[in-house]
This record gives structure tokens, C-alpha cells and sequence, in this order.
């Protein structure tokens, strides 16, 4: 059965193939006992767009069958880091070739500006993956001495083996680039249950990773719902480790999964890793330069929409700066146009989905409810289109549900401060850990500050801006391990010793 | 104007022509040598001059040091970031890929190996070390040491600047590789002398070099003479780092001139006498084959030839039956005939060294038991050849003949096949045959050498480190070490808060 749709791109009359099976061993397939389809909706229309299969349990079995026997077979410790080297190299190289259409597709699901999809999205993930490439082959252990007349120890440093990755919807491409290179550099075989949402883009690398080379069931893609297949894969048996972007709440399910199933997993909890939701702090002193702050402030709160686990959500501005600086803020905050994808003017387009629309919008009914005064935006639109307007709230209170909850969306809540002190306590008031900035010239300043903060990522005036050599991760509850740089190796290998006896023999009995 | 060497290759294994320029290569351009002349390369199969290149001199290298700083200064170093460097070593890499047969063909005519063997073996070798060094480029990390209330210290591996590069003839592509590409992949710009025996692939690269993208002065290469060219660079006020690999009794002058003139970075890469240590219990085929390959593999040029063979007494027999039988198989001739094994010495200055070799072991009372003469009657052709009831004072037993002449030796105790392998003043490789796991790891840990073999021969890879002790050299090349050689640690130490009473 012929697993493929054809959609048309209305503002550019492209026509893309997209398949819509699940991928497992090289292969789109259909369900084996499912007739569930998952439909894919265009944010900025409302329309959908196609449907695809929707994965099973029975399929995440399928899939983490071929993914085990990929491993023990073709993939693994059967295959070089030259080779895997080759092949990521290779995936990277088809994604550039095919990267107007990519964006294309990845805006037309997830509704972010083409370019910025094309530039960033996409060139960040080719960049990810040519990193990676060039880890593969540099994966080494540590020889230990013992004794050197009777016994020497080694490390070795082994793929971890079967690997469930679940990533979510705000960057479909890149977040899959994230989670497949270094597992891939390290010999691990994936199944990946991309986000219900944004399917699509999933399925067209996986398509790619066929022709790029890999063996089949080294790369397996079961779109599927959140409590299926993502349960699925956390509670399965057979998969050494699970690897998630997402909701505090779900990574919550997942690492109970983890624990309740093989007790591996409960014994290792570095057999998961978690990269979670923040509430990350965004602090202007007075010595900042602050033209810049500004621009900072509103890419931290307002790229892609919003939907950003690092989303520069609470802004403190110290006292002495603070009429000036919010004017500038929402002066340029209301320069930004939200709007359709593929419209060359926008600068970000719609929240992913009427849930998100939704509950960004009782958010911001709170935040009015409560007090908070609204500087900026929440006005609804008419019209079709999950779009939300750049919202800044003022005079807000650290007990506000907009000041404590992760909205993930387009809305800001500005506080004030006088002192140092007083900026690091609001800053750390949170459960979360994940990022945080901070604008200021005082060079003390900044390493007093950035050393307090209880974040995995700080920016010293700059904001979002990360790098495929950098660690990411949270602290706190944002998550558990770290992604990109060298510091992702450690999530998929596992160190085992090896004690290697030449000369010492045993007295027995004891 | 230099001239554009132009060849057609029709042979049974390769069709194809060439055409490229073999001027100096300086920011990017090929230009004469400052003294206008030129020097013949010469065909080792059959002694004929294949073209001429033109010749560097001191001036040359001033030129090709000023392009080198200011590339340095402005689109390379620093300011070129890591995941660029990548993209074009990677770059470079598939190009070469491209023009595979090309570059073996040419490395075939310039040095002599066998065509088949110079496109698996050398121009593979020489692209995978491209390619594994791109993937470093993006991977330089210092360290962060202190982050107190007061102090706020950390590292950076920065370039050196301006390396100087020397390479041999041996293998001409590979060590091409071998050094441009952890050097650029540090962010260093390039000043290296090809051998004046074989500029050729070196000059075919540079052109690669360009279409690769690589800003200009990047990578310069000046062909010329060791006592010209190679005493400018290692002798360079502005050069800080030179890397040599060659004989010992050069690297020892350009020690000399580095310490003489700046006290530049040195790292040698040089001569040995690599002991094969092959135990009763060895896999006597296996043993055999390997034995061979690491006697006479690339006409016994090389750096890390097993040239002194120990075979213990209870397999001596089959062992030297064995291995004399498989080595008058050796086909020797044509570096472009199909079944070529071993082609012609480099040169007649090689040749005759190495039949020099031959009669003082004869002087000696060595036995020749097999080869000992020169092949056909063209070219630098020598025999296989293989020495027997040899004494170890013996200079064919102390000294690198570098050519395919091998001692056997007989050998009882395993102490004292230890002693008599360490008993050199080299120390660049050895190897072990037994099955016993014990005597393997204990006897390879025993041996005072940088690279050890067991139950093979000469097997490397871009990933592992390989270098000499003793008087085989200084530093180690390939795998993570060789950043090492490129770099220069800077320590910062900002202070947060002490105060200077």
C-alpha cells in the first residue's frame, strides 16, 4: 500500500510528496492493528493538511524489534565510527539539498516563518548533525594502570543500545537533529515518536535516512498519541533508555515509566534524560546597554512565538532604568509581525494548535483577573488562525499564575527591582532551572550574577542564542542531563570496566 | 611563468590526464621561484624526467610567510570559527575523493608504489585523515579551573600561527595529509616543503585547496631543497612551530636550527630499526604474511619497516621456509601493471645507499639468503632481500637501510629478545607474535617503542597516536594527540575581587 500523500503548498504551488506510514526497517507501513489515523493541522488556516497512520503499542513493539535487531546486527558495536561518521555526514548533506522544502512543510504544520525555519531551524540542524559526524569516530575510553607486571584496566565506552526518543512540536526538525545525531555518533538505534502535531517533517528525514545510507531499523518513526506510543516506549521492556522533550507534567510519566518497568532503568535514572519546561528569568541592570537589552528581552519572549523552553518570560528591570527600559521594550515588541508563514513580512507565526491558543488565552484572562496590568496585546484576533499578539504584563506579583506557570507563548510579565540581591532571589523563585539572562556592563556583576543563577544555560547579554558545541539542559525541575557538545556523549554511551588479569593468580581456598 | 605539467596516463590500470601548474604555491596563487629555476622530477621506474617544478629558495619562504601571517591575522586563526575549518577540510576531503585515481596515478609515476596499492591504501589513508580531523575542528575546548568569588581562571587552546611543515618521499600524499590537516584544523596557516624527489601530489593538492575554498595564504607550499627551503623554515624568525618527518640526521639540524633561531616548537618524526618479535606459538602463516608486509611493504620505505625479524628457535625452520618462499613471490616491477607488489627505490641516491647496505652486510659475513641483486636493468629496482647469521653489531643490524633488505634472527630466551629488540637507538615501532595472552601484553608493554603491534603489522588509523621514543622522534601525530602539536595553552586569569595592597 502506497504510504505517501501529495499536498500542495498554496503560497508557493510546490508540490511534496510526504509519506505518511510509520518508518520502521527503511519502510513506510501501516499499523498492524490499528486503523487510527492522526490528522495534521495547519495552524495558520485551521485546515488540515493531510492525515498520517497513527502508531500503536503493538507498533512501538515492531519498532523497538527492528531497532534491537539493528543493533545486534548491522549497527552497534558491528559498525565503525568511520562509518557512522560517513552516514551522518551523508544525512547532512540530503538535508541541505532538500532544505527550501523542509521549511517549507515545517511552516506549513508548525507555522513558523519559512526563512527562519530554512536559516535556523534547519541550518542549526544540519550543523548538529556534521558535529556530531564528527564525534563518531573519536568516542574513546581511559586505560587505567593497576599493576603493570600482572593486570591492566580499560574503559570502554559503549553505545547504551535501543533508544526511545519522544520530542515535541515548537521545533519538529531541529529537536529531531538533537536527539538523533548523538545517538546515532554513539551506536545507539532509535525509535522516535515524533509529537502528534508536527508529524510530518519526521517522516520526510526518515526518508532521507534511508537514502543517506543507514541500515534498516537503525532510525525507526512511530508518530503517535502522547499516551500511547510515548507510554509505550517509557514503560517498554526492551528499550535501555528514553530520552524526552516536553511538559514538566509528561516527563513526570516518563521517568515513572522508566522506573516502574525494567529495573535497569530505576537503577540508572541517567537512563533518562529529561529536557523540560522553564520559567527562565530575564534581568536588566542598570548599567546594561540598554538599545540591545530590549532587542534581547523580545527575541528571549517572542521567537517562535513564544513556544520556547527557554522563553525569557519574566523580566525584571532594575529600578533606576525601569520607565525607560519598558518603553523601548514594548515599543519594539510591537514591531514584530505575527502572522502567516510563508508571508515574507512575518516575523512568527501562530501557536501550534487550539489547545496552546486556548490555554495561552486563560493565561492571559488570568493575568488580567488578577491584577496584573496589561501594557501590550491581549486583544483576541478575528479571523481564522491560531495567532496571539506580543502580551506584556506589568505590576505583577511572584504569586500570579502568569508570573509562576510556564504559558509558552507570546507573553511577558515585567517586574521590578533596586538591588543585585533582590533580582537573584526573584530570578531563582521558581521550580525550574533552565535557562535565565542577564544584561549588564559590570563585569563582577556578571559573574556574581551568572555564578547565582540556578539555570543549566545563562546569557550575558544575549538571549536564546545556543550552539550544536554547547551544553543544554536544566537544573531543577526543567530536567535531567545534558544535550549538545560533548557533554550529549554521555547520555548515550555506557562505561563498562574491563579488568584484564595476565599475571595474578588467585589463592584458593581463602 | 611556471609551467602546467601536462601527462597522459595509458596503462593497464589507469587512463587519464593530468594538467595542472607546479609553480611555488603562495596566497593562493602559483608563481615562480624567486631564482627563476626549477627542479627535474624523475620517474624512479625507468630514471626519465617526468617535468620540472619550480624551485624555492629563502626569499620564497619569507613570501610564503608573510601570506601565511596575514591570513592568520584576518581570515583564519581565530577568526574563522571551528565548524567552518570543518566544512572545508571536509570539503577538501571529498574532492580528493573525486579525484582518487588521478592522485594515486600521479603518486605512482612520481615515487615508484604501485598504483593499486596507492589508491586503496595511500589516498584512502590520506582522505580519511581529512575527513577525521574536520571533525575536530569545533571540538577545541579549553578548561575551566577556578570560578570563585575572586578569581575566574580558565584555558584556551589557541593556534600557534605560522607552522612550518617538512615531508619525506616515502610517502608523499599521506604525510601531506598527516600535516596539513590537524594543523588547519587548529586554525594554524601552512608553510610546507614537499620532498624535491615528489612535489607532485603536494602540488595537485594545492589546487584542491582553492577549489575547496580555503582563503589565500591559508596554505603555502615552497618545493625546494632541504639546505635551502627546509633550513629557511626551520631557521624562520616568524615561524613558530616546524614539524618534521625524514631521517634522523636531518631532524637533528632542524633541532639545531630551531633552538639556533627562535626556539621554535619542534616535533620530529624519524627514523627506525623496528624489531618483530614472532614466538613459537605464533600463527605461523599469519606470522609470515605479516612479517612480509612489514619487511618490504612500499619498497621497504618506511619509517616503521619491521626490518629486524627475531624468530624464536622452535618455528625457526618453517618460519624462514615460509617466509622466503613468500617473499621471491613478491612481484616487482611496473608500478603500473595490475599485479605490481613493489616498484623501483626512490632514487639512485637510495639505491645505491641501500646496495651499499647489501655488500657490508656481505663484508660482513652476513648470508644472503635470497635477493641481494638489483631487479631488471631499469630503474632503481632492488631484489627482496633477506639476511640471515647476522651479529648484532652489525651495521645492516644497527642502521635504517630503508630499502627491502630484512635481517632473520634466531632467537631462545625471551629476555634477551626483549633486550636485543630495545638494543637501538630507535624506538618508532615493534611487534609480537604469539597466542599467549600474558607473553603478549607483557612483551609489548616491555618494548620501548611508540608504536606496538600485536599479531600485525603497521596497521594505523587517523584515530591513534603514532610517534617515536628515543631518537625516533618528538610527539606523537594523529588521534587527539596531535592537537596537542598545534596548538598553545593560554591560561587567563581574570580577577573578581582581590585587591593588591
Amino acid at each position: 500500500m502506497a504510504q505517501t500523500v501529495r499536498i500542495e503548498i498554496p503560497a508557493t504551488g510546490r508540490v511534496v510528496e510526504i509519506p505518511t506510514g510509520l518508518f520502521i526497517n527503511n519502510e513506510f507501513v501501516s499499523s498492524v492493528d490499528s486503523q487510527e489515523r492522526i490528522e495534521v493541522i495547519n495552524p495558520a488556516t485551521e485546515e488540515t493538511i493531510c492525515s498520517v497512520v497513527a502508531g500503536s503499542k503493538e507498533d512501538i513493539d515492531v519498532a523497538v524489534a527492528a531497532a534491537r535487531a539493528a543493533y545486534s546486527t548491522t549497527w552497534g558495536k558491528n559498525v565503525t565510527g568511520f562509518e557512522r561518521s560517513r552516514l551522518l555526514n551523508k544525512l547532512a548533506d540530503l538535508m541541505e539539498r532538500d532544505m527550501q522544502v523542509l521549511a517549507e512543510v515545517e511552516s506549513l504544520n508548525n507555522g513558523k516563518p519559512v526563512k527562519i525555519a530554512r536559516d535556523f531551524d534547519i541550518g542549526d540542524s544540519i550543523q548538529c548533525l556534521r558535529y556530531y559526524a564528527g564525534w563518531a569516530d573519536k568516542i574513546v575510553g581511559q586505560t587505567i594502570e593497576v599493576d603493570n607486571r600482572t593486570k591492566m584496566a580499560f574503559t570502554r565506552h559503549e553505545p547504551i543500545g535501543v533508544c526511545g526518543q519522544i520530542i515535541p512540536w515548537n521545533y519538529p526538525i531541529n529537536m529531531w537533529a538533537w536527539k538523533v545525531a548523538p545517538a546515532l555518533a554513539c551506536g545507539c538505534t532509535i525509535v522516535m515518536k515524533p509529537s502528534e502535531l508536527t508529524p510530518l517533517t519526521a517522516l520526510m528525514l526518515s526518508k532521507l535516512i534511508a537514502e543517506a545510507g543507514f541500515p534498516p531499523g537503525v532510525v525507526n518513526t512511530v508518530p503517535s498519541l502522547g499516551p500511547i506510543g510515548g507510554a509505550a516506549l517509557s514503560h517498554h521492556m526492551d528499550v535501555d533508555k528514553v530520552a524526552f522533550t516536553g511538559s514538566t507534567l509528561t516527563g513526570r510519566k516518563i521517568m515513572e515509566a522508566a522506573a516502574k518497568s525494567n529495573l535497569k532503568k530505576a537503577c540508572h535514572i541517567r537512563e533518562v534524560s529529561l529536557e523540560l519546561g522553564g520559567k527562565s528569568p530575564h534581568i536588566i541592570f542598570e548599567s546594561a546597554n540598554l538599545d540591545q537589552a530590549a532587542n534581547w528581552a523580545c527575541l528571549g519572549i517572542l521567537y517562535n512565538t513564544g513556544q520556547d523552553c527557554t522563553a525569557g518570560s519574566r523580566l525584571y528591570v532594575q529600578d533606576t532604568i525601569y520607565d525607560k527600559f519598558l518603553a523601548l521594550l514594548v515599543d519594539k515588541a510591537k514591531q514584530l509581525v505575527i502572522g502567516d508563514g510563508f508571508d515574507e513580512k512575518s516575523g512568527g507565526g501562530p501557536v501550534v494548535s487550539k489547545a496552546q491558543y486556548d490555554k495561552i488565552w486563560s493565561y492571559i484572562e488570568s493575568g488580567k483577573s488578577h491584577g496584573a496590568r496589561l501594557v501590550l496585546g491581549g486583544e483576541k484576533r478575528r479571523g481564522k488562525g491560531f495567532f496571539v499578539d506580543p502580551t506584556i504584563f506589568t505590576d505583577v506579583t511572584p504569586d500570579m499564575r502568569i508570573v509562576r506557570d510556564e504559558i509558552f507563548g507570546p507573553v511577558l510579565s515585567v517586574g521590578r527591582f533596586k538591588t543585585e540581591e533582590e533580582a537573584i532571589s526573584l530570578a531563582n523563585d521558581t521550580s525550574y532551572g533552565l535557562g535565565a539572562g542577564l544584561h549588564s556592563t559590570d563585569a563582577n556583576q556578571c559573574m556574581r550574577v551568572s555564578s547565582a543563577l540556578e539555570a543549566g544555560t545563562v546569557w550575558i547579554n544575549q538571549y536564546n542564542i545556543l550552539g550544536n558545541n554547547i551544553p543544554f539542559g536544566g537544573k531543577k525541575q526543567s530536567g535531567i542531563g545534558r544535550e549538545l557538545g560533548s557533554y550529549a556523549l554521555k547520555e548515550y554511551t555506557e562505561v563498562k570496566a574491563v579488568h584484564w588479569n595476565f599475571g595474578e593468580q588467585a589463592d584458593w581456598p581463602l | 611563468m611556471p609551467s602546467i605539467f601536462t601527462h597522459e596516463f595509458n596503462t593497464p590500470v589507469y587512463k587519464g590526464k593530468v594538467s595542472f601548474n607546479t609553480g611555488l604555491f603562495i596566497n593562493g596563487q602559483f608563481v615562480d621561484g624567486s631564482d627563476g629555476t626549477t627542479i627535474d622530477v624523475v620517474n624512479p621506474a625507468n630514471d626519465r624526467v617526468i617535468t620540472s617544478v619550480s624551485e624555492g629558495t629563502s626569499k620564497d619562504v619569507d613570501l610564503a610567510v608573510d601570506a601565511a601571517e596575514k591570513a592568520f591575522e584576518t581570515t583564519w586563526g581565530l577568526n574563522c570559527p571551528g565548524n567552518k575549518r570543518g566544512l572545508l577540510l571536509n570539503k577538501l576531503a571529498s574532492l580528493m575523493e573525486e579525484h582518487t585515481d588521478e592522485l594515486a596515478a600521479l603518486e605512482a609515476l612520481d615515487n615508484g608504489k604501485a598504483f593499486n596499492l596507492a589508491r586503496s591504501g595511500d589516498v584512502t589513508t590520506a582522505i580519511n585523515c581529512v575527513r577525521y580531523f574536520a571533525g575536530w575542528t569545533d571540538k577545541i575546548s579549553g578548561r575551566v579551573i577556578e570560578t570563585t568569588e575572586e578569581r575566574f581562571t580558565y584555558t584556551r587552546h589557541e593556534p600557534i600561527g605560522v607552522v612550518g611543515q617538512i615531508i619525506p618521499w616515502n610517502s608523499p600524499l599521506i604525510m601531506f595529509a598527516w600535516k596539513i590537516a590537524p594543523a588547519l584544523a587548529t586554525g594554524n596557516s601552512v608553510v610546507l616543503k614537499p620532498s624535491e624527489f615528489t612535489p607532485l601530489t603536494a602540488l595537485r593538492m594545492c589546487h584542491l585547496v582553492n577549489e575547496a575554498g580555503f582563503p589565500p595564504g591559508v596554505l603555502n607550499v615552497v618545493t625546494g631543497y632541504g639546505n635551502t627551503v627546509g633550513s629557511a623554515i626551520s631557521s624562520h624568525m616568524r615561524i613558530h612551530k616546524v614539524a618534521f618527518t625524514g631521517s634522523t640526521l636531518a631532524g637533528r639540524k632542524i633541532m639545531e636550527a630551531a633552538a639556533k633561531s627562535n626556539l621554535k616548537n619542534v616535533t620530529l618524526e624519524l627514523g627506525g630499526k623496528s624489531p618483530n618479535i614472532i614466538f613459537n606459538d605464533a600463527d605461523l602463516e599469519q606470522a609470515v604474511n605479516w612479517a612480509r608486509f612489514g619487511a618490504f611493504y612500499n619498497q621497504g620505505q618506511s619509517c616503521v619497516a619491521g626490518s629486524r625479524i627475531f624468530v624464536q628457535e622452535g618455528i625457526y625452520d618453517e618460519f624462514l621456509k615460509l617466509f622466503t618462499e613468500k617473499t621471491r613471490s613478491i612481484k616487482v616491477g611496473d608500478p603500473f601493471a595490475p599485479d605490481t607488489f613493489q616498484g623501483p627505490q626512490i632514487s639512485k641516491i637510495q639505491y645505491d645507499r641501500i646496495m651499499s647496505y647489501i655488500d657490508s652486510g656481505k663484508k660482513d659475513g652476513a648470508k644472503i639468503h635470497t635477493g641481494g641483486e638489483r631487479h631488471g636493468n631499469e630503474g632503481y629496482f632492488i631484489q627482496p632481500t633477506i639476511f640471515l647469521d647476522t651479529k648484532p653489531d652489525m651495521r645492516i643490524v644497527r642502521e635504517e637501510i630503508f630499502g627491502p633488505v630484512s635481517v632473520v634472527i634466531k632467537f631462545e630466551d625471551e629476555e634477551d629478545v626483549v633486550r636485543q629488540a630495545n638494543d637501538t637507538v630507535y624506538g618508532l615501532a615493534a611487534a609480537v607474535f604469539t597466542k599467549d595472552v600474558t607473553r603478549a601484553i607483557t612483551t609489548a608493554h616491555k618494548l620501548k617503542a611508540g608504536s606496538l603491534w600485536v599479531n600485525c603489522y603497521s596497521v594505523s588509523g587517523p584515530n591513534v597516536p603514532f610517534g617515536g621514543f628515543k631518537q625516533s622522534g618528538i610527539g606523537r601525530e594523529m588521534g587527539e594527540y596531535a592537537l596537542n602539536n598545534y596548538t598553545e595553552v593560554k591560561a587567563v586569569h581574570v580577577n573578581l575581587g582581590m585587591k593588591m595592597m
